[in-house]
């Protein structure tokens, strides 16, 4: 217990280092870019893959077990979209993406920890934590909100594929389903999820990686707990976020 | 000039450095000696406050840095170039894009200005069309090359090597340890060197401290080491069959 307050002090020590004004405004733009392209982009296609699949197996699902005649076949878009919008294309996603961007800033800063390339960067003046960790949390704080809401149009898709695929509803039936009582506030929900999400998974991945030391065994081990950790925190934040805005 | 003033520093409970004192000249590139292990980086990274002394004083000219504040010791370290064990180049960014970064963090001059710096420091360590590559394509001797580029991009008074021909062959070492003595008497820079190699104390060291177990053990001139009657240092300097042969030839 005590090593654990330990660690989420020196997370908070590391947040403050973090959330500083940029040494040059000019050079956070041009990180700030890179990082949009290296965290963000670069996971379209991935998000893009599993929501498809995904959108489809739940429609195909939901169809299976709508057996009683008295629930009305549209359901399975009604179902389909919600399943997508409340917890697949935030938590799930999320999820992914801790095991895809998490792993790849713990290790990244890692090396750089143990090369000395961190204390050379502090060593000319450099203030190598906002260098380094502040532009991958803005860039994935606010660019992967965009990839809940493309999760979520793909997943629809992908449900409406396996229907026209199948025929086991008609076309009009899911797409009636996709449009029965829409609560617009879910999407904001699950945006705001998602940023949160983000913001775990890019300072919890970058702290395990900014204080790893030894060799690259442990670098290895740190970009493992990183994951770990930001999986933890991403189900409870869940719950938390759930509880307040629902 | 660079003063230390009975430095202690301890992980854990373990003492590394244990009451260090010493004084680094201008224009002079100074070694730090010892076994592995015996505190030489730590030292180092005390001195540039990389390591904050759990007691004790460092004095750059007349500055106390050791109790600068945080801002103002980052002011000061871009007067310090310092070149790491393994180059500790930013394996993100090519040769050219390394020794520019500290000019493009802390300076006002135009591109075109940058790149005539740049370029007249990599030719001062002998790299030539090599800019755009990136480190993970150079040898090592050429990555500490572009490491002391890179340290001296800002024109340091001050400069700081953590054993700068570690993995090199001997060759190479050499004309790595001449480039830092060059370098060092050119701009008159406080240079410090870690080393556990004999040749560069022979080679380079204008003043020597021997470390032994985080203490410093012995101070003086390689002129005056080979006749130094301290048995660790003994062991030290005498350590390969080499050495020992050469000192028995000598003492006939
Ligand atoms: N960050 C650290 N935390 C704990 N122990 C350290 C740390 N850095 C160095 N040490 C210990 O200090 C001692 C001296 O290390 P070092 O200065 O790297 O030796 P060397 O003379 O080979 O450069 C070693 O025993 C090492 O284990
Ligand atoms: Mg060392």
């Amino acid at each position: 217990m005590h090593s654990f307050f330990e660690l989420f002090g020196r997370y908070f020590l590391l947040m403050r280092k973090v959330f500083t004004r940029p040494d040059r405004i000019s050079v956070f733009w041009r990180q700030l870019i890179l990082e949009t392209e290296k965290l963000g982009l670069s996971s379209i296609a991935i998000v893009a893959i599993i929501s498809v699949f995904i959108g489809g197996v739940i429609a195909l699902q939901s169809s299976f077990n709508i057996v009683s005649p008295l629930i009305p076949k549209m359901y399975v878009g009604y179902m389909t979209r919600e399943t997508m919008v409340l917890e697949f294309s935030s938590t799930m996603i999320a999820l992914i993406l801790a095991g895809k961007i998490g792993s790849n800033i713990a290790s990244e800063i890692g090396s750089m920890r143990i090369t000395e390339q961190i204390d050379a960067m502090e060593m000319m003046g450099v203030n190598s934590a906002n260098y380094l960790i502040l532009p991958k949390i803005i860039a994935a704080t606010v660019f992967n909100p965009l990839l809940m809401l493309l999760s979520f149009i793909v997943g629809l898709a992908g449900g409406w594929l396996i229907v026209a695929a199948t025929g086991v509803i008609t076309i009009s039936q899911y797409v009636d389903g996709l449009q029965m009582e829409f609560n617009n506030f879910y999407i904001t929900y699950s945006m705001i999820k998602m940023a949160v999400f983000s913001f775990i998974i890019t300072s919890v991945s970058a702290f395990f990686g900014y204080y790893a030391f030894g060799g690259s065994l442990h670098v290895g081990r740190s970009s493992t707990r990183a994951i770990v950790s930001c999986c933890v925190a991403i189900l409870i934040f869940n719950l938390i976020l759930t509880q307040l805005l629902l | 000039m660079i003063k230390a003033k009975n430095i202690y520093k301890s992980f854990n409970e373990k003492t590394v450095l244990d009451d260090i004192s010493a004084s680094f000249e201008p224009g002079k590139t100074n070694l730090i000696i010892g076994a592995s292990g015996s505190g030489k980086t730590v030292l180092l990274k005390t001195l540039v406050g990389l390591h904050d002394a759990d007691a004790g004083e460092i004095w750059y000219n007349d500055v106390l840095f050791s109790r600068l504040p945080f801002k103002e010791k980052k002011v000061m370290r871009q007067n310090i170039g310092m070149l790491f064990q393994g180059g500790a180049l930013f394996d993100f960014a090519t040769v050219e894009e390394n020794v520019m970064f500290p000019l493009t963090m802390f300076t006002n001059k135009s591109y075109e200005e940058k790149r005539e710096r740049v370029n007249f420091c990599l030719k001062r360590v002998d790299i030539i069309g090599a800019e755009k590559h990136y480190p993970s394509e150079l040898s090592g001797g050429m990555q500490k090359r572009v490491g002391i580029a890179r340290a001296i991009a800002l024109n340091p008074s001050y400069l700081f090597c953590d054993e700068p021909n570690s993995g090199l062959d001997p060759n190479t070492a050499i004309l790595i340890d001449n480039l830092i003595r060059e370098i060092t008497q050119e701009y008159n820079i406080t240079t410090i060197v870690n080393t556990h190699d004999m040749n560069s104390v022979m080679e380079i060291g204008d003043k020597v401290i021997y470390i032994y177990q985080g203490k410093k053990w012995w101070e003086g001139s390689s002129a005056d080491i080979l006749q130094a009657n301290s048995l660790e240092l003994n062991n030290f300097i005498f350590a390969s069959n080499m050495t020992k042969m050469l000192k028995k030839l000598s003492a006939k």
